[in-house]
């Protein structure tokens, strides 16, 4: 600021005056959740506390400066705590909103109540909350102070500058009313409960936990959401926190099947020397609607998300799984495997065309194939003889993905018919001639055949592949 | 407990009850059955196995209903079983266990499917089953000059009713199949025709 620095100014014209300047990019975001932080915690000095555009809070200190000794002292407190906490922050007090908003950016301080005439005079016009145009035309005439304002006739000043100065002007000395209007908390979907004598039985934490859980719905149903995920803390007297998370296949506000789900957690918790306040948390929510209850879809839906629930909870959500199809033409890509309780089922489009096998797994070579289709061939240690094989069906890469089992270009698919029994899914690379080209590197997708190298092109020329079997 | 015996249809599986399929083509035995359930279906497959179902290739309306749990070890398919046997609104369900089913394993499966009143099929390795099996079948696609659907399905053990043996042509579409009358051998000379 010494050296002529200033707010809004170009970083070029920074760096030309203060050439060693150390820069960081903004992160309004970050930025944003710290003020609402603090906007929580200067609630202790009034009740109506909003924000004042990015940078500043505004509250409405109507009836509390009593509570700590005064308006001085209460803007002491707030500076001293402020300056513990690290955080270089201006304070004013003033009897409108308008002039606590221009004090504070402009050396803060207190304008005793009838005052303000005097108190906001020495300020210059820009505190006033008006933009640049109009800062710059008052200018322009010979007016960079309030006190040259106050004087003026209303009605060409209005006339030339707009009515938006005078509003301003009315706003900061009190005659246009202005109030602070606090915004709406954010939900929070917590609830806890300490306990006067620590617990340790498991019923016991059960019983709290049921207690809370209906507290914790009854929050949840107000504002139409349901937990996606419900965390319970458990605080032990000797300090330690215990933690047990679930999830939830659907958004879900029902106490007692929620509280079902608990029950493994809670058996495996170790509860020391007992437990003696209980935290239960919603980290996860959706919007979740009220719906008609009863009626035996619902009940069968409910009990069927119940089911998945329990399942995620215990093998992993990422482990119940739904088909889901896909547009593609390539076998892999031709369905998507999504966990079900991320995804909705959708109705296999009616299919047209040759008929797909019921099991898919990675290309298996087979061995010493003899003939177009293979007449006789080894796969999986076993040797088979074709009856009759259908086809082919030419697949060809999707060139806008790089897909390292695709390299080998286009496929022909075979149906194949075993004297044997087995209904096969063979196919061959009739585009990878020779042996050296560059074999997929990603080898826990494939398994390594005993020759050791990936996926080996197969002797005498003719690349016969298994990848599945048909019913 | 009573239970309702099979119908006429020789490939209905007793409700209430936990039955077992064996050899090459239990999958498509697994298909045909999922097909001809109603409610949502459950197919446990190991994470470990190779093999995932394709959904193009199941028959119609089975997709849709299908869920797919991948447990990571035995313990947890074992568990997964019990419990989605246990839960009320389970049409079928169907687990590739990849180790032999133990007496106690096989008979919590029966107390758990006739708690919740669903249908369990196991797909397990050749004589890797349990003894408390309702029933076990064995089932192998077999060829044919004439026809490229033919399974033969043969019920191997049975505890309520007879054992048999089937040639079945199902083209795994649809619930639809067609038995195929076994060419039976002429022990005596036909009689003179007049």
């Amino acid at each position: 600021m010494a050296l002529g620095l200033s707010r809004g100014m170009a970083l070029a014209d920074a760096r030309a005056i203060c050439p060693d300047l150390a820069t960081r990019p903004a992160d309004l975001a970050r930025e944003a959740a710290a003020l609402a932080s603090l906007r929580r915690w200067a609630s202790r000095y009034a009740p109506m506390v909003a924000s004042d555009g990015p940078d500043g809070l505004m509250a409405d200190i109507s009836g509390v400066p009593h509570l700590f000794g005064g308006e001085a002292d209460l803007r002491d407190d707030l500076q001293a705590r402020l300056e513990r906490a690290g955080l270089a922050a201006t304070s004013a007090i003033a009897g409108t909103r308008g002039a606590a908003h221009a004090l504070a950016r402009h050396g803060g301080g207190i304008i005793p109540d009838g005052q303000l005439q005097q108190g906001l005079g020495r300020l210059p016009i820009t505190a006033l909350r008006i933009d640049h145009d109009t800062a710059a035309g008052l200018a322009r005439v010979g007016l960079t102070r309030i006190r040259d304002l106050l004087p003026l006739p209303r009605a060409p000043l209005a006339r030339r500058f707009g009515q938006g100065l005078v509003m301003r002007l009315d706003q900061a000395l009190g005659q246009h009313a202005e109030p602070v209007a606090a915004e709406p908390d954010a939900p929070h979907f917590g609830v806890r409960m300490t306990l006067p004598d620590p617990i340790g039985l498991q019923s016991d934490v059960m019983a709290g936990l049921e207690r809370l859980l209906d507290r914790l719905c009854a929050k949840l149903a107000a504002t139409r959401m349901g937990a996606r995920r419900v965390r319970l803390e458990l605080r032990r007297v000797d300090r330690g926190v215990v933690l047990v998370e679930i999830g939830l296949a659907r958004p879900m506000r029902d106490p007692t099947r929620i509280a079902a789900l608990f029950a493994k957690g809670v058996d495996d918790i170790d509860a020391g020397f007992g437990i003696d306040a209980v935290r239960l948390t919603a980290p996860v929510v959706e919007p979740l609607a009220p719906e008609q209850i009863g009626g035996s879809t619902v009940r069968h839906e409910d009990a069927l998300a119940d089911l998945l629930s329990s399942l995620g909870n215990r093998i992993g959500f990422d482990r119940v799984l739904r088909l889901l199809p896909a547009d593609s033409l390539i076998p892999e890509r031709s369905q998507i495997i999504a966990p079900a309780a991320y995804s909705a089922p959708q109705t296999q489009p009616r299919h047209k065309g040759p008929s797909r096998p019921i099991t898919l797994f990675a290309p298996e070579p087979v061995t010493t194939a003899s003939g177009h289709p293979p007449n006789h061939f080894r796969w999986r240690r076993m040797r088979f003889t074709t009856l009759r094989a259908m086809g082919p069906e030419r697949i060809t890469p999707e060139w806008w993905f790089d897909d390292p089992a695709w390299r080998s270009g286009l496929r022909d698919y075979w149906r194949v018919e075993t004297q044997e029994g087995p209904r096969l899914w063979l196919f061959v690379t009739p585009q990878a001639h020779s042996a050296d080209w560059p074999a997929p590197t990603e080898g826990k997708n494939w398994p390594a055949p005993a020759g050791g190298k990936n996926w080996p092109a197969p002797a005498g020329g003719k690349n016969w592949y298994v990848q599945g079997e048909f019913a | 407990m009573r239970f309702e015996t099979s119908s006429g249809d020789p490939f209905s599986l007793l409700k209430r009850r936990v039955h077992e399929a064996e050899g090459r083509g239990r999958r498509a035995f697994a298909g045909f059955q999922a097909a001809r359930h109603v409610g949502p279906l459950i197919w446990i497959i190991p994470a470990h196995m190779p093999e995932i179902l394709m959904l193009r290739g199941l028959p119609q309306g089975v997709g849709e209903r299908l869920h797919l749990l991948r447990p990571t070890n035995e313990t947890d398919l074992l568990w997964c079983v019990e419990e989605t046997l246990r839960a009320a609104p389970v049409g079928l369900v169907i687990a590739e266990p990849s180790q032999p089913l133990s007496l106690t394993a096989g008979r919590r499966f029966q107390l758990a499917a006739e708690a919740g009143g669903t249908t369990g099929l196991m797909l397990i390795q050749t004589d890797a089953g349990s003894n408390a099996t309702e029933s076990r079948w064995h089932c192998e696609p077999q060829a044919s000059d004439a026809d490229s659907t033919l399974h033969r399905w043969t019920l191997k053990k049975n505890k309520r009713g007879t054992l048999g043996n089937w040639v079945v042509n199902w083209n795994g579409a649809t619930t639809a199949f067609h038995m195929v009358s076994a060419a039976g051998e002429r022990h005596q000379p036909a009689g003179q025709a007049r």
